[in-house]
């Protein structure tokens, strides 16, 4: 049972749209798992069935291995994309009101919460009303509540929108921690930088249809295409580029540092740079020689544009 | 404590709290009360003037008649003619010239008099200048006839009918329009509390929709239990606020009867004798039996069952409406969007209030009276204009009763199971104000 979550051929429709169209997934414990897809893929409407807002048409949900039921929702921490606070009232008894409805005794709620204030530095906010916060502020507080009844499913869309850098470093490396004390997340985003950084597994709704899934990893392998990036240091333009245009597929390539270096992509035919490499062997000095392995964003746009 | 006890908590604290919801509870009495001063003031400055008319009497008539009264009084023009009376009039500023012409008869000078007056005048001036000349045409025609007018006024009677139930309890004339009166105010009280505090509740969906804290708040409750606790928070503010205003009213007529040295004994006498009144009647006066009869009256209808009765309707009533406020308030961005959706609930309330007040009064068991307080949405405000009526013989039919509690609780399991669909789906909706098809579509997510 290595799976925090599963999820069986989900389907949903609203009225004559479909929202979601047969979507399997399966979220292995203690990672981080990237939900990824352009605007209206049904990524929220896939979270929204996991936080058990609105019910699948068909398919079901399997949360640590047992059917997904009404007592798993304090198990789950889940911070909205579309998130705000009561503006008119305290800081302090709102945070303490929410980790209420999940559950927590207003004792634990409340020392739980001195601790995380104190942690984020916010200890003075309590009695706070939140229309005196800023945005970035009011966030923090909302990260503070999805975390605080320490579900064993964090669900976070879009979770550093509103804040700045420094803050967004501070949430992150909050989120990072989460993970190591056996927490799972789920992370929905627009933002492939910090998918690059932060996840483990990744997901990729189009169009109501799951179109790739699995460890980011292996996907970068898989959708590698041989590029090699190649540096080579040469006396002078002595026809080694056209020996070598004749022979394999260069892509682009040019010289620098007065025609002394000569940088060039390639396309090898597959991953065994053995030929290309024995090929270029007493013909020049190879002062690089990378493979281009694909960006979680090239990944994306490629997988839904060729869709 | 469970999550519906904590929203109901909170959603009564954020009401309780609210500033303007403070300021209202303890202004509002106030305000009712400086209103009935303002108004019994101004009144009683209207009346406090003092008009001045002039006569000019040119007949042999009515030379003693018009004397002044407290409102009017009246100046003696004599040997000018009409034009220099009518200019003096003006220029004094009196309200008015009175001009009776010389006539060879009664009759004659009574209808070619005239009242001239800058503006139409009041209508209370006009009667009692008509009073006058109608008093002095009746005496000169029961001369005529040959009448004394103590003869006369021996044959006045202001007669009245004396009206009975079947069982021979006696039924006073007007009890059924003060009972009806009672259950008025009942019914209008249900009104205004369904207005007021489904608005409430509609702008506490619509800020948790634009404060974007909805979607946090149902990833741990139910969208349905959310709804729930905030009718029932937004409505137990509502009593809290009622119960202070009741309870001050009481304050304010302690002190009322401890300033105005009012004996108190003296206005639990009448009521703390009616039960023993059956025997003792016969020897108070007529006015006083009246006056008792009334009161005994007014004892016997069944306030504890109507209290009863006011907290069932009131409740479901109450529910019906604010679930659809809260249904409206979900499917909507902001509050300028729900005019469209508003009126056809206020729609129903007005009917039960007109109908009740220009049908109930006059036939509390008529068909229209039973039509309404059968349908659910204008029930429990016209039944309990029906109710102090008694239920069983003379009153509501006991069948009427239960039917249309009966039509109410279904209705109610119904409104509320549409209500909680939209607003389920309504509170995830933004940037669209949706249309009454929207809503239907809603209903089949």
């Amino acid at each position: 049972m290595n799976n925090i979550l599963v999820a069986n051929e989900v389907s949903k429709q609203f009225g004559s749209h479909i929202a979601l169209n047969k979507v399997s997934l399966e979220i292995p414990k203690n990672s981080i798992y990237g939900l990824l897809g352009p605007n209206g893929a049904g990524k929220t409407t896939l979270i929204r069935i996991i936080n058990q807002i609105i019910y699948p048409d068909k398919g079901a949900i399997f949360f640590d291995g047992k059917p997904l039921q009404s007592q798993h929702i304090s198990m789950i921490g889940y911070l909205p994309e579309e998130r705000g606070l009561y503006k008119s009232m305290k800081v302090g008894e709102q945070a303490l009101y929410l980790a209420q409805l999940k559950g927590l005794s207003k004792s634990d709620a409340k020392s739980r919460l001195k601790y995380w204030f104190d942690r984020l530095e916010i200890g003075d906010w309590w009695n706070k009303k939140i229309q005196e916060l800023s945005k970035g502020m009011a966030q923090k507080i909302q990260f503070i509540v999805t975390v605080l009844h320490e579900p064993k499913l964090l669900i976070f869309d879009e979770p550093f929108s509103g804040f700045d850098p420094i803050n967004a470093n501070i949430i992150k490396d909050e989120i990072l921690q989460l993970r190591d004390k056996g927490t799972t997340i789920i992370f929905s985003t627009h933002r492939m930088e910090s998918v690059e950084e932060l996840c483990e597994y990744i997901a990729l709704v189009h169009k109501s249809e799951k179109i790739l899934d699995g460890k980011l990893s292996d996907i970068k392998r898989a959708y590698k295409n041989n590029i090699y990036k190649v540096g080579l240091g040469v006396q002078s333009a002595n026809g080694l580029l056209e020996d070598l245009k004749g022979k394999f597929e260069i892509l682009s390539s040019e010289y620098v540092d007065d025609g002394l270096q000569l940088n060039f992509t390639v396309q090898l035919p597959s991953d065994d740079t053995g030929p290309f490499l024995s090929h270029l062997a007493g013909k020049a000095n190879v002062n690089n020689f990378t493979e281009t392995i694909p960006s979680a964003n090239d990944i994306f746009i490629r997988t839904v544009q060729s869709k | 404590m469970s999550k519906l006890s904590l929203i109901i908590k909170r959603e009564y604290l954020a009401k309780v709290r609210n500033k303007s919801f403070v300021v209202m509870t303890f202004l509002s009495p106030i305000l009712m009360v400086g209103m009935v001063v303002l108004i019994v003031y101004l009144t009683k400055i209207n009346d406090g003037e003092i008009r001045t008319i002039g006569v000019l009497n040119e007949s042999n008539y009515f030379s003693t008649d018009f004397q002044g009264t407290e409102s009017t009084s009246f100046v003696k023009f004599r040997d000018i003619d009409l034009e220099a009376a009518k200019d003096s009039i003006q220029k004094m500023g009196f309200y008015g010239l009175l001009y009776i012409p010389n006539e060879p008869d009664l009759e004659q000078v009574a209808s070619r008099s005239y009242f001239y007056s800058k503006d139409a005048p009041g209508s209370s001036i006009v009667a009692n200048l008509e009073n006058v000349f109608k008093d002095r045409l009746r005496l000169q025609r029961l001369q005529e006839l040959g009448v004394s007018v103590s003869d006369f006024e021996s044959v006045e009677n202001n007669f009245e009918i004396n009206t009975s139930s079947f069982s021979g309890e006696q039924n006073l004339k007007g009890i059924t329009e003060i009972k009806a009166f009672i259950g008025g105010a009942f019914g209008y009280l249900i009104m205004m509390f369904i207005i007021i505090y489904g608005g409430f509740v509609m702008r506490s969906v619509i800020e948790e929709k634009t404060t974007r804290i909805i979607e946090v708040i149902i990833s741990s409750v139910k969208p349905f239990q959310l709804m729930l606790g905030k009718i029932i928070g937004t409505s137990l503010a509502g009593v809290t606020q009622f119960a202070i205003w009741i309870v001050s009213a009481f304050l304010m007529f302690g002190v009322l009867i401890l300033v105005f040295d009012i004996d108190p004994s003296g206005l639990n006498a009448g009521a703390s004798n009616t039960p023993g009144l059956v025997g003792g009647a016969a020897y108070v006066t007529a006015s006083d039996s009246a006056i008792q009869l009334y009161a005994n009256e007014l004892f016997r209808i069944p306030w504890l069952m109507l209290v009863c009765f006011f907290v069932i309707y009131f409740v479901l009533g109450y529910l019906i409406y604010s679930s659809i406020y809260a249904a409206i308030g979900a499917a909507v961005d902001n509050e300028t969007d729900t005019q469209q959706f508003i009126f056809p609930i206020i729609l129903p309330l007005m009917l039960a209030i007109y109908v009740g007040f220009f049908s109930v009064f006059n036939n509390p068991h008529g068909p229209i009276a039973v039509g309404f307080s059968l349908f659910p949405l204008t029930s429990p405000i016209v039944m309990l204009m029906r109710l102090p009526g008694g239920i069983g013989e003379g009153g509501v039919p006991i069948w009427e009763v239960v039917v249309s509690i009966l039509l109410l609780i279904i209705t109610f399991i119904g409104i509320v199971w549409l209500a909680a669909k939209i607003y389920r789906v309504g509170i995830l909706m933004y940037g669209k104000k949706p249309s009454y098809r929207d809503l239907l579509k809603w209903l089949k997510y």
